[in-house]
């Protein structure tokens, strides 16, 4: 069996393939001003790069924040139970998920079948998000993909204080006239953002094994600060960013 | 298209709920009766919706309640331009949306009744919230009328004799407060019926929302929110215990024909905190979707929930008490017993928080109580943030996702 998830985010849409079991690869595009556009345009690149005739696919799950505007899908099903899923395909042991996308980030228990036990997502504010990485990141005119080593080079994390992105933007221009490395910077933001995700994490619980999905698991600071701050050992997969997708994928496979 | 040409699907007309025309045409007649005292001449007081009312009742005085009109103002989402309002007279927007709203609506007579009428008097009891007191001072500067506040201590864990005493020396004042202000005595045995009447109102009441603990639900939470209005504002009077004897019957005759509330019902959930009045609707249809109804709420049984504290031989003995322990005046331990009996009462598979971003009584300690009932009962508790009033504060997808995917969690339990 051939099936497809898509994961249509805020920032970017992911889709991956699963084929009996087996991951046989995925695809990350921006998503635009267009969900809908953006679900088609990914599952097409997908298919394309690997050769897969569009009718030899069996199911599509949907999920994200645009799920319900990838009209050839089969069904929606939400991140929150697709990263469980996701999680659970990648290493079946991991016990919490916490997953950090462009516009929210969420906190998943799951149970040893990869079901999800409890959730909690954070409120209706862009701290502790992909976004506030990307404002950041603009501000300090550095590439958001060197984000994560730079704060690794930091002597003494700033500290951000402000838990409103447009405030510890301006809260970042100021240190910056005051002169503070920009390494120590983005060390605090990454800080900032650990103890606002893990603020959350720990009204679901933490258990081990921990892993990080999403986009910003990529960010090897921000792991970092979690890990350092939650006193725990967070796995990353490789897949991190598509983990919703293939955790969409693999639910298609199981019927409706 | 004419009447006649509107395509009715007989399954919907099925399920709606027939007194809900008599509801509005009592509520319709309620407020008309209040906008025109000046051929009456009855008075008319502001009170806060846990407030005792039985006593205005006795000394033929109108209650109105801005509580109600700020579920009024919320439900016609006209909330937004009222709290900025209020915004640009200098309210802060935390302050509490009906609070805005009322302070708001009171200097441009606007909302959905073109405002409330003047007051004559301000009755402020602060059992539902702190917020109250200043609100209601406000008011009392605006309008330049008297202010009686009732303060009932909050119950963490009993009643004792000290708050006791406190509190019903305190009705001694609010009843020479009532006879200065009108003028005349207070006729005790009228108070003693009214006593009775109320406390049948609140029985009824209990009964109707009773009904829910039938599989599937004859009505829902949302339902309850639309038939509350009357056990709030017009409590004590004949017209409540007649109207919810016949939302009963037609509850119980519901159950005999296998009407229910959402069709196909799988999920039953409990309710907690206000409704998000802006949007009632879209939340009923988003949780029926899903074969979820919401079966009974902390809210609408907060009118019914001290009952046991109260005695038709001795109302006004009893009104002390009565009037301290209710939900929002409780400790959280106390809070999530009620909740726990509510969950077990009404056969619930899950618990919906609405965090609101108005009432922070309701909201505090919210994530104790979540705590609490996912290690009593081992089920997740759904947190949504928004507000009653304030539909700047309701984020739809962000919501949207956290239901969907709480249904995914207890779908795959069941």
């Amino acid at each position: 069996m051939l099936t497809v998830g898509i994961d249509v985010g805020s920032i970017s849409a992911k889709a991956a393939v699963i084929q009996d079991g087996e991951l046989l690869g995925g695809k990350v595009i921006l998503t635009g001003y267009n969900a809908r556009n953006a679900g088609k345009n990914v599952y097409d690149k997908l298919l394309a790069d690997h050769n897969i005739d569009p009718a030899m696919v069996d199911r599509v799950v949907a999920t994200g924040y645009g799920r319900k505007s990838v009209e050839f899908a089969d069904k929606a099903i939400t991140e929150i139970t697709c990263h469980a899923a996701g999680a659970h395909f990648q290493d079946p042991s991991v016990r919490s998920v916490i997953d950090i996308g462009g516009q929210d980030s969420k906190a998943i228990s799951l149970d040893s079948a990869g079901r999800v036990n409890d959730f909690a997502m954070n409120d209706k504010c862009a701290a502790g998000t992909g976004r506030f990485l990307e404002v950041m990141a603009r501000a300090l005119e550095v590439d958001l993909d060197v984000f994560g080593e730079m704060s690794l080079k930091a002597d003494a994390p700033a500290a951000i204080s402000s838990l409103c992105t447009v405030f510890a933007e301006s809260e970042v221009i100021s240190l910056l006239a005051r002169g503070e490395k920009r390494e120590n910077i983005i060390a605090g933001i990454h800080e900032s953002i650990g103890s606002r995700v893990l603020a959350m994490a720990k009204r679901v619980g933490v258990a081990e094994p921990v892993m990080m999905t999403g986009g910003v698991a990529k960010n090897i600071g921000v792991v970092k600060a979690l890990e350092s701050r939650a006193g725990v050992v967070i796995e990353v997969s490789p897949n991190a960013q598509i983990n919703g997708a293939i955790g969409a994928a693999l639910l298609a496979a199981n019927g409706p | 298209m004419t009447e006649d040409q509107k395509v009715v699907d007989p399954e919907k007309e099925r399920r709606k709920i027939k007194c809900v025309k008599k509801m509005k045409d009592i509520m319709t007649t309620y407020y008309i009766e209040a906008k025109t005292t000046e051929q009456s001449g009855k008075k008319i007081a502001w009170i806060t919706s846990g407030g005792p009312v039985e006593p205005l009742i006795a000394m033929d005085v109108i209650p109105v309640y801005p509580e109600n009109h700020g579920a009024m103002i919320g439900a016609s989402k006209m909330g937004v331009d009222l709290c900025e309002k209020a915004e640009e007279m200098g309210y802060a927007s935390d302050l509490c949306s009906y609070a805005r709203a009322d302070i708001a609506c009171a200097t441009v007579n606007g909302g959905p009744i073109g405002g409330l009428p003047r007051p004559d008097m301000l009755v402020c009891c602060n059992n539902i919230c702190g917020t109250v007191l200043k609100w209601y001072e406000v008011q009392a500067r605006y309008f330049d009328v008297p202010l009686f506040i009732l303060d009932t201590p909050i119950s963490h864990t009993d009643f004792n004799d000290e708050a006791r005493r406190y509190v019903r020396r305190q009705f001694d004042e609010y009843i020479d407060f009532l006879e200065e202000h009108c003028g005349r005595k207070l006729d005790h045995d009228r108070l003693a019926e009214i006593g009775r009447l109320s406390i049948a109102g609140q029985k009824l009441w209990q009964a109707v929302l009773d009904t829910t603990r039938h599989k599937p639900a004859p009505m829902s939470a949302f339902d309850a929110f639309f038939h509350l209005a009357l056990i709030v504002t017009l409590r004590g009077t004949q017209t409540v215990v007649d109207y919810y004897t016949e939302l009963l019957a037609e509850m119980e005759n519901r159950i005999a024909q296998g009407i229910s509330a959402v069709p196909d019902e799988k999920i039953r959930l409990l309710w907690d905190n206000l409704p998000v009045w802006f949007r009632t609707k879209w939340l009923s249809e988003k949780f029926a979707s899903h074969g979820a109804c919401l079966v009974a709420d902390t809210y609408t049984s907060a009118w019914c929930s001290s009952l046991k504290y109260l005695d038709e031989n001795d109302f006004l003995g009893s009104m002390a008490e009565g009037y301290s322990r209710i939900y929002l005046n409780i400790g959280v331990d106390a809070m999530a017993a009620e909740v726990l009996r509510m969950i077990d009462h009404y056969d619930a598979d899950g618990l919906v928080m609405h965090s609101n971003r108005s009432c922070k009584p309701y909201s505090l300690g919210q994530y104790d109580i979540q705590k609490i009932v996912q290690a009593e009962k081992r089920i997740p508790a759904l947190m949504i943030e928004a507000d009653m009033t304030d539909a700047r504060n309701f984020a739809e997808s962000q919501i949207e996702t956290r239901i969907d995917a709480y249904m995914e969690v207890l779908k795959a339990k069941l």
